[in-house]
Order: C-alpha cells, then structure tokens, then sequence
C-alpha cells in the first residue's frame, strides 16, 4: 500500500502531463482548421459515437503535408543538416575526448570542468555569441580581412554554414562526455600490447581504440543527432530564410499561420522519423548498461 | 593512459579555443562604450546601468526565478519518487510504461512537448501564464533529475538500508536516515540541473506561456531576433559569470569531499 503512494504521483503526473497531450495532438492532426478559438473543429464528440468518428476521419492534414513540397523539404533538409553537424561534431569532438582520457589524472577534473562548462551555461546566449562573430561585419571577418586571407567579407549568417557551427558548437559537450567515459575505461596495456605486436600507433588507434570506444561513440552520435532534427533556436538565429527546418516550420506553422492542426499533423510525423534514432539509441545504452555490470 | 603528444595538446587546445573565445568575446564587447557591438570604442560599464533600469528585463528576470524555483523543488520531488521506485520498487503494473514515460521526454524535441502541453491546456481551459510554465517545466525535470538520482541508487549498497532495518528502523526512518544522506549529493545536484533547464528554456515556455508571463528567455530571444545589442551582452555576461562561479563552487566542494572521504578511509584502516 506504502508502495502505491510512492508510485502514484509521479506516474499520474507524467500520464497527464506528458501522455494525454500527445493523444490530444495525434487527435487534433485529425481535425480541421476553423476561424475559431481555438482554432480547429474537433470532429470528435461522444454523441456521435466512436464509429462515425472513424468511418470520417481522412487525415486530410496529412495530405496536405505531402502535396506542399515545404514539408517534406524541410524534413529532408533538417535530415541533412542533423547527420552532417553529428558528423562533424564527431570529428571536432573525438580528438577532443582522446586528448582528455590521455591528460594526466591532475589536469583531467579540470579539463572535465571546462567542457561542462558550456554545459550550464544558456543556450541562447551561446547561440547568440555567435551571431556578433559570423555576421559581415563580425569578428571573424574583420580578423580574416586583417590578415589578408580574403578581400571582401564572406557571407556566414543567415546560411546552412552557420547553423552548422552553431549546432557543433552547442552540442559538443553531449559529443565529448560519452566518448571520454568510454575512453577513460579503456586499459592503456591493451594498446601497448598492439604496438608490442607490431601494430603501427596509428592502426593500434584503428584497431583498438575506435571499437572499444564504439559505444561511446554512438550514444554522443545520437545525443547529437536527435535533439538537433527538431532543433528550433538555432535555424532560427543564426541561419536563413533557406535553411528550413522542421522545428522552424512547426514553430511558425503554429504562432504565425495559426494552422494547429498542421501544426500537429508536422509534429506527429517528426515524432515517427525520431521513433527509429530512439530505440537505437536505448538499445545501446542497455547494452553498454550490461557491460558494465 | 599519461602519455602527452604534441597531437593531444593541439586538439585540446583548439577545441577548447573554439568553445571558449566565442563567450570571452561576449564578455569583453559587453563593456564597449559604443552601441555597436563589432567595433571597439573604449571600457564602460553603461550597459550594466541601462540593464538595471530595464523595467522589461527585470520584470522577466523575476518571472523566470520564480519558475525556476517553484518547478524544480516539484521536479526534484517527484523525479526522487521517480527514481526510488524504478531502482528499488521491483515489479508493478505499468513499469515498461512508466520508464517509457520517464526516459522519452529527454529526448524528446521541445518544439513537440510544447505544442502538446499547449493544446492539453487549452483543452482543460487552463489559463496559460506563471502556472502552466511550472507544470511544463516540472513534467520535463523531473525525468533529469530521476536520471541523475538512479544512477546514484544504483550503486549504493542496499544492505545499508537493510541494516537499518534490521536494526528497527521503519521503512520511512531507513530513508530519512540511511538512504537520503547518502543520495543526497544526488538530489542536490538533481535540483540544480532541473533549476538550468528551466532557467534555460525558451522553446517550451513560449508555447505554454500567456501574455500575462514573460520569461527571461523568451525576453532576450525577441531581443536578439532584431540583431546584437550590447545589453544583451551585458545580460549574459552577468549569467555566464553566476553559472561559472556554481559550478567552480560546486567542484571545489565535491573535490573538498572526496579528499576527506579518502583520509577518513585511511584512518579507519590505520586504526
């Protein structure tokens, strides 16, 4: 009985708060759009009955969304622009994470202080930083100017390149942490034994260390990729009117077009794309969960 | 694994510049003289002054401390209930869905959460404002600070726990004094992880906001929407400096600890 109430509030919270909502979208990307508020006819009511309801759902939202090639542009290019900043925060955030697991143990608690820094601190206001760098007039090119490396100013924001950097630049941290607790775990001796064994550093490297720290490797993958395939901020501060992406369109679908069902219908749809990167992911946190056992 | 080569010292070094320089620029133009903020025209504190007599900011400031506070204790509460339960409470009906529920929404994107709490409050007739803020943000904390609780739960020895019990202490007695000090770092760290969410968020608290509650986020990014300002500069200078001094705090306390944990281990060996 003790039991019950310790289980109870939490359960019956997350039920309300996180469960019912989701019914209440999937309900609404059903619905109509009407001049109303709120502005949709909910085309289901129990008078009707459970049976009329299916017999005239015709996911009409849904339609709509492949007929305009906005939507599922967006959802490609937001496909894109996750796998290809994942990919490189892998590369910036790797040699980053070896460098940390090798430092000595007096220098690794404040290495490990200064990547979760960034960590804590706003978002927006790293987001933001960005925006006085890349800009015409930015740091970035006054500094590339002065040197001489370029002549007229490069055209950074407002561009897919920039959302890149700002999405490596936020999301490195979640890169970093798994692969250094993975890599910190590994045992020195066995790249030794490679080397003794004739193996190059550098196919040691290859042959050892890369899957041993394979599982580490996939949890920063997808701690990156899946937050930024719904990123909103970013698209919206430091990249352009071309650089679409769904979380954007989802955004303005809802506060500028006051279309909720679409609005839904788009969030039902990522929430299917995101379904697949999901399992993988607990998968392998249960595997490497059992490792560690 | 103490081997340092030249490639380790470079790497470090420049991703550390890249993760730093960008901030230590914020700082440095957040005490310009001039208001534009790419050109330097000499040292003044006057955007500090004029963030000061910002009714707006300040307003919003308060909104957001007040949500922050409020939303995780609530968070800190039921996440620990959360956790207890999924570590400790064997198996009950609804389990798979209950760690469903608990680990989803953090991976969830902000832009689906926020809708779907939008249109359940619109749907109960809610009136969207300081409240439904907290609830959101509790319903998303709460799953952090779980996580971070039952990791702590997982490695601590239960037969402690039994110990007090088989000693006479009731269940409730065996928590309040074996389990929760010793899971407290935890807790502790639970709560401000959820207080830096919710300080944090702007996705979701723009959906499940009224006109009657603006936060501070929302505030700086319909600010920074127009373009860089060096109040804004100011602004989050003052935030990156409260962030840096809690968690150089915060590590220097946890090294304290340890330190004394290690030499009362050794005195207890030695006697």
């Amino acid at each position: 009985m003790r039991r019950f109430f310790l289980i109870a509030p939490p359960f019956a919270w997350l039920l309300l708060l996180f469960l019912v909502p989701f019914v209440i979208v999937v309900k609404i990307s059903l619905s109509d759009a009407a001049l109303a508020i709120p502005p949709y006819v909910p085309k289901f009511s129990w008078a009707e009955g459970i049976g009329t309801y299916f017999s005239q759902l015709d996911f009409e939202n849904f339609t709509f969304l492949t007929e305009d090639d906005l939507y599922w542009k967006a959802y490609l290019s937001s496909l894109k622009i996750a796998t290809v900043s994942t990919i490189l925060t892998l590369l910036v955030g790797y040699p980053m994470a070896y460098g940390m697991a090798r430092a000595s143990s007096e220098w690794r608690p404040t290495l490990m202080m200064l990547v979760i820094l960034p960590f804590w601190t706003s978002f927006l206001i790293r987001v933001y930083a960005w925006m006085g760098i890349l800009s015409n007039e930015g740091f970035l090119n006054q500094f590339l100017l002065w040197t001489g490396i370029i002549d007229t100013p490069l055209i950074i924001l407002n561009t897919n390149t920039a959302v890149y950097i700002g999405i490596v630049y936020t999301y490195l941290p979640f890169m970093i942490l798994p692969i250094y607790s993975a890599l910190e775990r590994l045992d020195g001796s066995l790249i030794e034994a490679a080397e003794d064994l004739g193996c190059s550093r550098l196919t040691a490297f290859w042959l050892v260390t890369i899957p041993l720290s394979k599982t580490g490797i996939i949890a920063g993958c997808f701690l990156v990729f899946i937050p930024t395939l719904g990123e909103f901020v970013i698209p919206s501060l430091l990249g352009g009117s071309n650089s679409l992406m769904i979380g954007k369109v989802l955004w303005e679908e809802f506060f500028s077009n006051r279309d909720w069902p679409v609005a839904s219908a788009v969030a039902v749809i990522l929430l299917l794309i995101l379904i697949i990167p999901i399992v993988l992911f607990q998968r392998n946190q249960q595997k490497q969960q059992e490792a560690e056992q | 694994m103490n081997k340092t080569s030249w490639f380790n010292v470079v790497s470090l070094t420049l991703g550390f510049a890249f993760l730093y320089i960008p901030m230590i620029i914020l700082i440095i133009f957040s005490f310009n003289e001039s208001k534009l903020v790419t050109v330097w025209a000499g040292f003044s504190t006057k955007w500090y002054g004029e963030l000061l007599h910002n009714e707006a900011f300040l307003n919003a400031a308060w909104v957001t401390i007040k949500v922050a506070v409020f939303s995780s204790t609530i968070a800190t509460v039921l996440g620990t209930m959360a956790a207890y339960v999924l570590v400790r409470g064997g198996r009950f009906m609804g389990r798979t869905l209950f760690s469903g529920m608990i680990y989803a929404p953090l991976v969830m994107p902000e832009v689906i959460t926020g809708l779907s709490l939008l249109l359940l409050f619109i749907g109960i007739g809610l009136d969207r404002g300081v409240l439904t803020i907290v609830l959101a943000h509790s319903t998303f904390s709460m799953c952090y600070v779980s996580v971070v609780v039952s990791s702590r739960l997982v490695t601590f020895d239960r037969s402690l726990e039994e110990a007090a019990l088989d000693l006479g202490c009731s269940a409730a007695q065996a928590f309040r004094l074996v389990t929760l000090p010793i899971i407290a770092p935890a807790v502790i760290s639970g709560w401000l992880l959820a207080f830096t969410l919710s300080l944090d968020d702007l996705v979701i608290a723009s959906f499940t906001t009224g006109p009657s509650a603006t936060t501070l986020p929302i505030r700086i990014f319909s600010a920074v929407r127009l373009g860089v300002s060096p109040e804004i500069n100011a602004l989050s200078t003052i935030m990156i400096a409260i962030v840096t001094f809690g968690v150089i705090t915060a590590s220097l306390i946890t090294k304290h600890q340890m330190v004394r944990q290690k030499r009362e281990e050794q005195e207890a060996v030695r006697s």
